[in-house]
């Protein structure tokens, strides 16, 4: 470990809060239809795509209207990505696909369509071997955006159904999703493409270059359009890497400036987000509570993936390797990792995107050591509500909230009540499901995938029979089920032998049961989180008294903690322990 | 619902116009008139022939034959490192250092396989330094030089790893050591913003300019 190390954790962390306040105000004024700076660039467009839509923005919708819109939506979605995708070859004429790759079969396809419309960003397929440019475009980078917008929109009808005081309508799901993608998603991506181009990032529509080295050997090198898909694969929190190795890729992630901002584009929707519902609420108080409790668990995993990271693994202590930090090395596990960003910038980017659903990686997860791999199990377990994915992460705590709420006032006796509104049955139930779905989808999908053959053929042969195995396994149905889409990448559901999908195919088994998990964890806990809106939207507000639980002081941070952890361990706790935890405490090798 | 169906039909083509044609069009129009040398990978030219791109790691070896012909393994030509060249971090592509292949090692920490892969990558790196540098034992290999890189295109190495290395090349290329230590820290790269990241050293950068320095190639 080095003070430079800590200290890019610290900076992170206070830069981060300076840049999410005003960015959290200012979207609250965004979706409360205030003045902003803004608007002269963008009120045309925004009227001319109503008109073109056929929306009335004005128009109110209760959670099952606006629920039925975000389903419909996003099953356009799904079917035209799934048509681009399998159709790559037909698209040959724009230019876009240099390399004349063919699609992938139906199975990954289906699995990465699933994906990419969940926010998930799971990638069996390894993008420069596969993907043609346009795919990536016009398939890819408007899922990246789209399911983006999908999740804050959600997020914030759930805040309009705990502050409203009348009536049943959560707003308008077109006004929300198009103020998104105009107000927050296109601008920031815009500057932040740019800032990565100007860094160094590639940015270009060209063939695959061709060349013999300094000493004669024949290279190639993959191109593309990287820049403008990574600015909105990490501002989305999508994660899905213009190539195979995602931000470890020098063209996505060329130096330590470039990983700093690009972790800051992953952290800082999500974190403003906290902000904007403080605002919103007109209780700031309650958004500065979220946040803190964000903040304490985010560097209590920073902190444990460093000083494990730094540590160094036992294969490495038995191959005689000194993994202390001696002048001009870095030290640690550099196993899967790229001197440029280190052992802190790699642990840092880590749990950056696995707190929230982003799940890039700029560095090989599955080379971690056994307790540098269970933090971002760690922080999957947690249901992305560490700043979460963009929108699920508020939707998500928000639930925890409500839960808090709910087991401290069973605690103390009093009627549980949030900002006024009583928390009842109803409520409680759909909580409790919103919750529990992720995790139960996620385990029950591990077990399945452990216990029959179809399932543990996607296994590495490295890691088959080992706890590695397992890890594997548990890993990709945990990052899938929690739409986060990092992973421990031995496991596979797709053979390719040569670039271009000639001749390759699908694990059908993996691909499926990963694609169903991803849309059940995604659109049946945005159910329940809508109709948690609904329910508490209707609900008249009672003046706070003195029997009223404060929800914004220390004692319900910690308390807001506590129950996310105990869900969380209670959950996984065994799961954890069978993989990485058990490698994590022994220096054995298998 | 059928004010749904159309909204979203019509929605789902216009916004893919948008942000996935005219976004990834602008993007590029404004990167290759601003930035056109980072918008096109870095590429690297020697006498105006392309040799590769300052972000993309090679494999500094030269083709082993064998009866006068290539040697190939699995389909894969046979190579050994260059010696007058400093050599890149460990990779996990086929072959080493492929640039259109990107892919991680995936291997696990508690595995014997990392332990025989790291071993193999010591022995490795010991048998072509030791020579220049009598004193370097495993123990003194910087980890760098013995672990695979995450994209195994890594186009860096640490200081400490080309410190050892700069012995081997000053003596084959009959350089003073001070002058190749001297080129090392010009393509020392620093850390991000001063603090993110860590430094390292350009391989490519810097096997060029040795070239250049001795006229080699």
């Amino acid at each position: 470990m080095t003070v430079t190390g800590w200290l890019t954790i610290v900076l992170f962390a206070v830069i981060l809060t300076a840049l999410a306040i005003p960015l959290g105000r200012y979207m609250a004024a965004v979706y409360t239809g205030e003045r902003t700076i803004l608007d002269p660039l963008f009120a045309t467009p925004e009227r001319l795509l109503y008109r073109i839509l056929r929306v009335d923005p004005k128009r109110e919708q209760d959670w099952k209207a606006y629920a039925k819109s975000v389903i419909i939506f996003s099953l356009a979605g799904w079917l035209l990505l799934y048509f681009i995708l399998r159709t790559q070859t037909l698209w040959n004429w724009t230019g876009l696909n240099p390399e004349h790759f063919h699609s992938a079969p139906w199975n990954v396809t289906f699995n990465t369509t699933s994906s990419f419309l969940t926010n998930t960003n799971w990638q069996y397929y390894s993008g420069e071997t596969t993907m043609s440019y346009f795919s990536q475009m016009a398939g890819l980078t408007v899922q990246n955006f789209l399911s983006a917008g999908v999740g804050i929109a959600v997020a914030v009808a759930l805040i309009r159904g705990i502050i409203t005081r009348s009536g049943t309508s959560l707003g308008n799901f077109w006004h929300d999703l198009i103020r998104t993608v105009l107000w927050v998603l296109t601008p920031i991506a815009f500057v932040v493409a740019l800032v990565l181009v100007f860094q160094g990032a590639s940015q270009n529509f060209s063939h695959y270059l061709n060349f013999n080295g300094p000493t004669g050997l024949a290279n190639s090198i993959a191109m593309g359009p990287v820049a403008s898909q990574e600015a909105i694969k990490e501002l989305g929190t999508n994660g899905g890497g213009f190539m195979n190795v995602n931000s470890a890729h020098p063209f996505e992630n060329p130096t330590g400036f470039t990983n700093f901002v690009e972790m800051m584009t992953v952290l800082i929707i999500p974190a403003s987000l906290v902000f904007t519902y403080g605002k919103m609420a007109g209780n700031r108080r309650q958004g500065y509570a979220i946040y803190a409790t964000m903040m304490v668990m985010f560097l209590g995993a920073a902190s444990v993936a460093y000083i494990a990271e730094a540590h160094g693994s036992p294969a490495q202590h038995a191959a005689g390797l000194h993994t202390q930090v001696i002048a001009g090395t870095t030290g640690g596990n550099m196993e899967g990792k790229e001197q440029r960003f280190g052992i802190a910038g790699s642990a840092l980017f880590d749990v950056v995107t696995t707190v929230t659903s982003c799940g890039a990686v700029n560095s090989a997860i599955e080379s971690y050591t056994g307790i540098g791999g269970a933090v971002p199990m760690a922080n999957l377990s947690a249901s992305e509500v560490i700043f979460g994915g963009v929108g699920t992460g508020l939707y998500s705590i928000l639930l925890y909230v409500l839960l808090a709420v709910f087991i401290g006032g069973l605690m103390v006796g009093r009627t549980p009540e949030y900002l006024g509104k009583k928390i009842e049955g109803r409520e409680i139930k759909l909580v409790a499901l919103g919750l529990l779905i992720t995790p139960l989808t996620a385990l029950f999908s591990t077990a399945l995938a452990t216990a029959s053959a179809s399932g543990r053929a996607s296994i590495s042969a490295a890691a088959a029979g080992q706890p590695q195995g397992f890890s594997e396994t548990f890993y990709a149905y945990l990052s899938q089920a929690n739409n986060n889409g990092s992973a421990f990448a031995g496991y596979t559901g797709f053979i390719q032998p040569n670039a271009g999908s000639l001749g390759s195919h699908g694990i059908t088994f993996a691909d499926l049961l990963g694609g169903f998990t991803m849309l059940f964890a995604r659109y049946a806990p945005i159910l329940f989180a809508l109709a948690v809106a609904g329910a508490l939207a209707g609900k008249r507000v009672s003046p706070a008294g003195l029997g009223t639980m404060r929800t914004d002081n220390p004692t319900f941070v910690v308390l807001l903690i506590g129950v996310i952890i105990l869900v969380g361990a209670l959950t996984f706790f065994p799961a954890l322990l069978l993989g990485p935890i058990v490698q994590g405490l022994t220096g054995h090798l298998y | 619902m059928k004010r749904d169906i159309v909204t979203s039909a019509i929605g789902i083509v216009v916004l893919t116009l948008m942000l996935g044609i005219l976004y990834p069009l602008v993007i590029t129009g404004i990167s290759q008139v601003a930035f056109p040398g980072n918008a096109n990978g870095q590429q690297v030219d020697v006498n105006g022939k392309l040799v590769g791109s300052k972000l993309i790691g090679q494999n500094f070896a030269t083709q082993v034959y064998k009866n006068g012909k290539p040697e190939m393994k699995n389909g894969e030509p046979v190579t050994n490192p260059d010696p007058k060249y400093f050599q890149s971090r460990p990779s996990a592509t086929v072959p080493p250092n492929n640039g259109a292949a990107s892919t991680f090692s995936n291997l696990g920490p508690n595995s014997t396989a990392t332990e025989e892969e790291i071993s193999s990558n010591i022995q490795a790196y010991l048998a072509l330094e030791k020579p220049y540098n009598p004193g370097l034992t495993a123990a003194k290999v910087p980890v760098d030089a013995a672990n695979t890189s995450a994209s195994g295109l890594d186009p860096d190495i640490s200081v400490a790893n080309a410190d050892i290395q700069a012995h081997r090349v000053a003596a084959v290329r009959h350089l003073p050591l001070t002058t190749v230590m001297a080129l090392v820290s010009k393509y020392t790269g620093g850390r991000g913003l001063g603090f993110s990241g860590e430094s390292g050293v350009n391989v490519l950068e810097l096997n060029l300019a040795l070239d250049r320095m001795t006229g080699a190639h």
